[in-house]
């Protein structure tokens, strides 16, 4: 088992390289000047751009930029954005939102995916199970941004039952409806994942041995079914956390939060290459840790799993 | 009832077997060799026209098709054309479906945006498919340190999500075309399929079918073309029919995230998000390229289901 998390934790050093040369070789290579957008209308000195460019090491070799970038990361330095803040404080600031939101939409996914789920599965071909199914599907149909201005319209705007613009500093409530716009899509995959899953446990020997034997129906689902439903369910969910923040930038955006989803896109417009690729880093990051984990709950729940070499 | 009734084990048996002459092959234990045997592909068209989610989602997937390769039967109006004397109309025998605030025709813009959304769906389907089939192909089949360094790869764009990797390129390219789109999408789009090519490949290239043409002397590059690819593509045509739809929003999402087609083009995306601000006066503007957009990704997704289902094995025992 160390050995497996060795490997892995191995085996993330070139995927966490790679992602950032990508990110950064993408926000360099393809042209347009950071300094031009920082300076925007106004015109600059060439005292002062040239002074800029050393100070955001603008002016060196693009690789040479990528290896000082990491070498400020391996020192927990994450320098300067282009508006003097510490790129470190303004991530800071905006996180808080975004995991609140990123909790609230995971929560909403999983208890209500799985719950669904077992509900359609354990009752294939019935209404309920068509209901459910119709539903997910309608939800995966829509676009996000679709649900997330008919939600803001419809109880914000007609109903004023929920804040349309969330803004800094935002409380659990104010996020409940973008977090469950944000979860919306992943539920419905959760969904479906927990009914097939659920559907074909079913039929398996081991279930029809518990019922055999005299266990409830409630004691056959909690401890036989389920539990062995829930590995494709804990792959998806894990993978998810990295996907969110994709979604993230668009819920962001509809709701007005002030989130990593809307720094990322400002940062991305503005050229903010140093920025861009701390935030693209964290997420590499996040993604790969949700990941391992998931792996790892693999071996919880599915003990015939042995990490053989 | 003791053991008296109860004959004799047999040599070597452990339990008890009731002898041949007692419960003889019976008709129902006889194959059926009146018929050749049907082919998995068989097979499954077989259960697939009979099943009429299939029958749903192909009729829907064909008309809009047909609407994205005629719109021009659908409306008499210039999806173009804004007279914004005519802005905010409500439906009227010359507009069916109302008109923007910009005074465009709200039918001819459904219509002919079906084009768009429909060919970035398909070209951007066929070209992750095929870079997902190269990649997952070659991971899974030569193993080693090529699939090693394969699903690495596979890892770093997986971790990328396609947003992101869309606003990046659309904000420093300025404008986007729809082969930049449909590029884009490729690029950061393949993921799932190399994974599941290559999950498929390696459960099939130890088959001993596989090994007994490496015995009648096959290369190993006609192994994989001839018997591991065609027997490991049925779950790749199940996702990427998926994709598709997936694809179709992403290019709305991209339109709505203002990094995607120019508005000067015709796209439900576009229009999606030119909705958003007249949603008070206007909400006919966001339904219709909404539902028109919802029912066809509804319906690459429905025959992915039926396809998968058709393909299934444990499924098809009827």
């Amino acid at each position: 088992m160390i050995w497996y998390i060795g490997r892995r934790l191995l085996q993330m050093i070139p995927v966490f390289l790679g992602a950032t040369l990508l990110v950064y070789g993408m926000t360099f290579l393809t042209g347009g000047n950071p300094i031009d957008t920082l300076a925007g209308d106004k015109p600059i000195s060439p005292a002062v751009r040239t002074q800029l460019e050393a100070q955001f090491n603008l002016d060196r070799p693009f690789i040479v930029q990528w290896l000082l970038y990491l070498k400020g990361v391996l020192t927990f330095d994450f320098g300067v954005g282009f508006n003097g803040r510490p790129i470190i404080d303004q991530i800071a600031a905006a996180f808080p939102a975004t995991a609140k939101l990123a909790i609230i939409a995971v929560v909403v996914e999983t208890i209500f995916g799985v719950a669904a789920g077992v509900l359609a599965g354990l009752r294939k071909g019935t209404v309920i199970d068509t209901t459910l199914l119709m539903l997910s599907l309608l939800v995966i149909a829509v676009p996000t941004f679709v649900i997330g201005f008919v939600v803001q319209f419809f109880l914000g705007v007609r109903l004023d039952l929920i804040t349309i613009n969330v803004g800094r500093d935002p409380s659990w409530i104010n996020l409940l409806p973008p977090g469950i716009v944000l979860g919306a899509v992943s539920f419905a995959y959760v969904l479906r994942l927990t009914r097939t899953s659920v559907a074909e446990t079913m039929t398996a020997d081991h279930v029809r041995t518990a019922t055999a034997k005299g266990l409830s129906r409630g004691g056959v689902v909690s401890k036989h079914i389920l539990r062995n439903s829930l590995i494709p369910v804990v792959t998806f969910i894990g993978a998810d956390l990295g996907m969110l923040m994709g979604g993230a930038i668009v819920t962001e955006n509809i709701f007005n939060i002030p989130g990593i989803g809307t720094l990322l896109f400002d940062s991305i417009r503005d050229n903010e290459a140093p920025m861009v690729v701390t935030l693209v880093t964290l997420l590499v990051i996040v993604f790969l840790v949700s990941n391992l984990i998931v792996d790892l709950l693999y071996a919880a729940l599915d003990p015939r799993i042995r990490y053989a070499k | 009832m003791r053991s008296d009734t109860r004959p004799a084990l047999r040599p070597r048996a452990e339990h008890w077997v009731a002898p041949l002459e007692e419960t003889p092959l019976r008709e129902v234990d006889a194959a059926d060799s009146s018929t050749t045997p049907r082919s998995l592909w068989a097979e499954a068209w077989h259960n697939l026209r009979r099943n009429p989610v299939f029958l749903i989602s192909a009729v829907l997937i064909l008309f809009v098709l047909f609407v994205a390769a005629f719109p021009q039967l659908f409306t008499d109006q210039d999806p173009r054309y804004g007279n914004l004397a005519q802005a905010r109309q409500d439906p009227s025998a010359e507009h069916p479906f109302g008109t923007t605030v910009q005074g465009y025709d709200i039918l001819s813009r459904t219509v002919w945006g079906a084009r768009t959304s429909v060919t970035i769906g398909f070209l951007a389907m066929i070209g992750t498919t095929l870079i997902g089939m190269v990649m997952g192909s070659l991971a899974g089949y030569l193993g080693g340190w090529v699939d090693e360094v394969i699903s690495r790869i596979t890892d770093i764009f997986f971790a990328l999500p396609l947003v992101l990797g869309a606003i990046v390129i659309a904000t420093r390219l300025g404008s986007m075309t729809m082969p930049i789109v449909v590029l884009v999408i490729c690029l950061f789009g393949w993921t799932n399929i190399a994974r599941i090519m290559r999950g498929a490949v390696l459960s099939t290239k130890t088959q001993d079918y596989v090994m007994a043409s490496t015995a009648l002397g096959a290369s190993s590059t006609t192994n994989l073309l001839r018997h591991v690819i065609p027997n490991a593509i049925a779950p790749v045509i199940v996702t990427a029919t998926v994709n598709l739809g997936v694809f179709i929003v992403a290019e709305a999402t991209l339109s709505f995230l203002g990094v995607g087609l120019p508005s000067t083009s015709v796209s439900w995306g576009g229009d999606i998000s030119a909705a958003r601000s007249a949603l008070r006066t206007q909400p006919m503007m966001l339904f219709y390229p909404s539902m028109a957009l919802a029912i066809t990704v509804l319906s690459f997704i429905m025959l992915g289901d039926a396809v998968r289902d058709a393909l299934d094995p444990k499924a098809r025992k009827r």
